[in-house]
């Protein structure tokens, strides 16, 4: 079997929720690689934008951060915030946010400004930036974690960006006209939200990984019964990631 | 010369000390660029020089320019959407530092909604609605000390939620206050010596911005002739009316890139990571690379040759391939 990082496992596991066609609204890190590694094996025809402005870079090198001069190269368009954030909620297009998050709850809503009281916070995260905005308009959000009861928790210290917000139908409700999270993805597996509660669910767990880690890594109460293994990354999927999309391995890290 | 009537001759073009003392004690201030990208550097390493205090920041995404303000002291109060510099600075340090000791008043937005209220601040509109932060703590959590409400430039009202008026089944809206900062700090490739301005690759929000303030400052790599601008004016940013200042800058956005003339600069924004990191370290840095300075080049001189051409941009692809960026 072939070995790979959690990092690597994350971003495959990420990159298959890509379908082709689809347009990508990539943050830094691991949503990057799992862009880049979908559009290089099974979605050629997605687009991968960035809320900065940067329209379907080529991508020849990994930018670091959504503003590097990597985002600006060989685009099919270099614009700004406004035509970005466009973009991503335009109702036309489907599009995917990828985000990450230092919280998050039952309900997919994520918190990345702060712990603490907000007004006398222990620790400051660096804010929304456009987390908030995508998650607000675009059709469907993936967001990456890592699977920890300090980040899986039961109440928010800040609400950053909003998720299914209670649960059932109370994102409609809000004057939300479409979107919500799709996935979570991380260094356990995959999860999902119900359909009709909203409510998060293990959907699939990594090679040695059992559903009881996930439910000892999550301080609300998930739901289990509907896991199944996940597919191991291809030797394929892991020479593209490590060889042709980081091959610095800048945001993987250490190989195994 | 006299800096005021050097603009009333249409002078625009001045050096930075000369630029950086349009920007006045108090004044509410936009940053051009985004974290890692065209920070007004130069700008701001000579308005902490100059001793600016009780700056006002308002801002999307930013980074250095953002922290270095910050940390020296400049800054008492910020509405911002996001202060880091990719992975050199996951949450930008001296920002984080003075947030958790409650040495600045902070508001939290969203990108979308800063670049918003510029929007309606260059249109002169009273609010802009989105859907963007509904049901979030962005919405419904004030930053600013109620004393601070509507005094000064500060909004009365963080922001307003109505119900849609068109359908008031439909859900609600977010009304956002505009903005008309006294000073935009931009950094472009190119300015015309009559202010026109050339910024190539991605424009952020700087476009916004500058329509939305009273006082625009820009620095740059190059000062081109304004004819030379006008034989191609579909590449062209900013009309030159709306500039006040054009101060010639060579790599003015060090440490951060300037697509197509130099790549951000990984050794310094780690160093600065590792110096920032402690108050000393901190001090230090201001010590070595932003006080002993009264000129751009006198700092270029610092960071030296080798630094310099390491992060030289390929002309063609904008940015540095294979630059080494562990």
């Amino acid at each position: 079997m072939a070995k790979y990082v959690q990092r690597e496992i994350m971003a495959i596991c990420a990159g298959r929720l890509i379908e082709d066609g689809n347009i990508v609204f990539a943050g830094t890190g691991i949503s990057m690689l799992a862009a880049t590694v979908a559009k290089r094996i099974h979605a050629p025809g997605s687009v991968v934008i960035f809320e900065t402005g940067g329209i379907d870079p080529s991508l020849d090198e990994l930018p670091l951060s959504v503003a590097d001069g990597r985002v600006m190269a060989g685009t099919s368009v270099n614009s700004g915030l406004a035509d970005a954030l466009t973009l991503v909620g335009h109702p036309r297009f489907r599009t995917i946010a990828f985000l990450g998050a230092a919280q998050i709850d039952r309900y997919g809503n994520l918190n990345s400004t702060c712990i603490g009281n907000y007004h006398s916070p222990k620790i400051r995260f660096p804010g929304s930036g456009g987390a908030c905005d995508a998650l607000s308009t675009a059709s469907a959000t993936i967001v990456f974690m890592a699977h920890d009861k300090k980040r899986f928790v039961e109440a928010l210290d800040y609400r950053t960006s909003p998720g299914w917000l209670t649960g059932g139908d109370s994102r409609k409700k809000a004057g939300f006209k479409r979107g919500g999270p799709l996935a979570v993805v991380t260094d356990l597996g995959l999860m999902k939200f119900d359909d009709e509660t909203k409510a998060m669910y293990l959907a699939e767990y990594y090679p040695g990984v059992t559903p009881q880690m996930v439910v000892d890594n999550t301080s609300f109460n998930i739901d289990t019964s509907r896991a199944v293994p996940f597919v191991p990354p291809t030797d394929e999927e892991l020479r593209i990631l490590t060889q042709e999309v980081d091959p610095q391995r800048l945001i993987l890290g250490p190989p195994v | 010369m006299d800096v005021q009537a050097k603009m009333k001759n249409n002078g625009k073009i001045m050096n930075l000390s000369e630029a950086a003392s349009l920007v006045k004690d108090g004044d509410q201030v936009t940053l051009g660029g985004f974290t890692s990208s065209r920070n007004p550097m130069a700008l701001v390493r000579e308005i902490i020089r100059q001793g600016r205090k009780e700056l006002y920041l308002v801002a999307h995404s930013h980074g250095q320019d953002l922290d270095l303000l910050i940390g020296a002291g400049c800054v008492k109060r910020v509405e911002i959407a996001y202060g880091a510099v990719a992975r050199f600075a996951p949450t930008a340090i001296r920002f984080r530092k003075a947030v958790c000791a409650g040495q600045i008043e902070v508001e939290d937005y969203t990108n979308l909604q800063m670049t918003l209220r510029f929007m309606a601040g260059a249109m002169g509109l009273p609010f802009i609605p989105t859907i963007s932060g509904l049901e979030t703590d962005i919405v419904k959590i004030p930053g600013f000390p109620e004393e601070s409400r509507g005094m000064g430039k500060v909004s009365k009202y963080k922001l307003k939620i109505i119900k849609n008026p068109w359908d008031e089944e439909d859900g609600n809206v977010v009304l956002l206050p505009p903005l008309n900062p006294d000073v935009a700090l931009l950094h472009a490739q190119y300015a015309g010596e009559d202010g026109t301005i050339r910024i190539k690759g991605l424009t952020f929000a700087d476009l916004e911005e500058a329509k939305a303030a009273n006082k625009v400052i820009v620095s740059c790599e190059e000062i081109l002739p304004t004819a030379y601008l006008r034989q191609d004016p579909d590449q062209n940013s900013l009309p030159h009316f709306l500039v006040d200042a054009v101060v010639q800058a060579p790599f003015g956005a060090h440490p951060t890139s300037c697509l197509y003339f130099y790549d951000y600069d990984p050794r310094h924004l780690a160093l600065y990571r590792k110096m920032a990191s402690d108050d000393a370290g901190f001090q230090r840095y201001l010590d070595e690379w932003v006080y002993p300075f009264d000129t751009q080049e006198q700092y270029l001189t610092k960071v030296g040759m080798e630094d310099l051409l390491r992060i030289k941009a390929n002309p063609v692809l904008g940015y540095k391939p294979g630059l080494d960026r562990r």
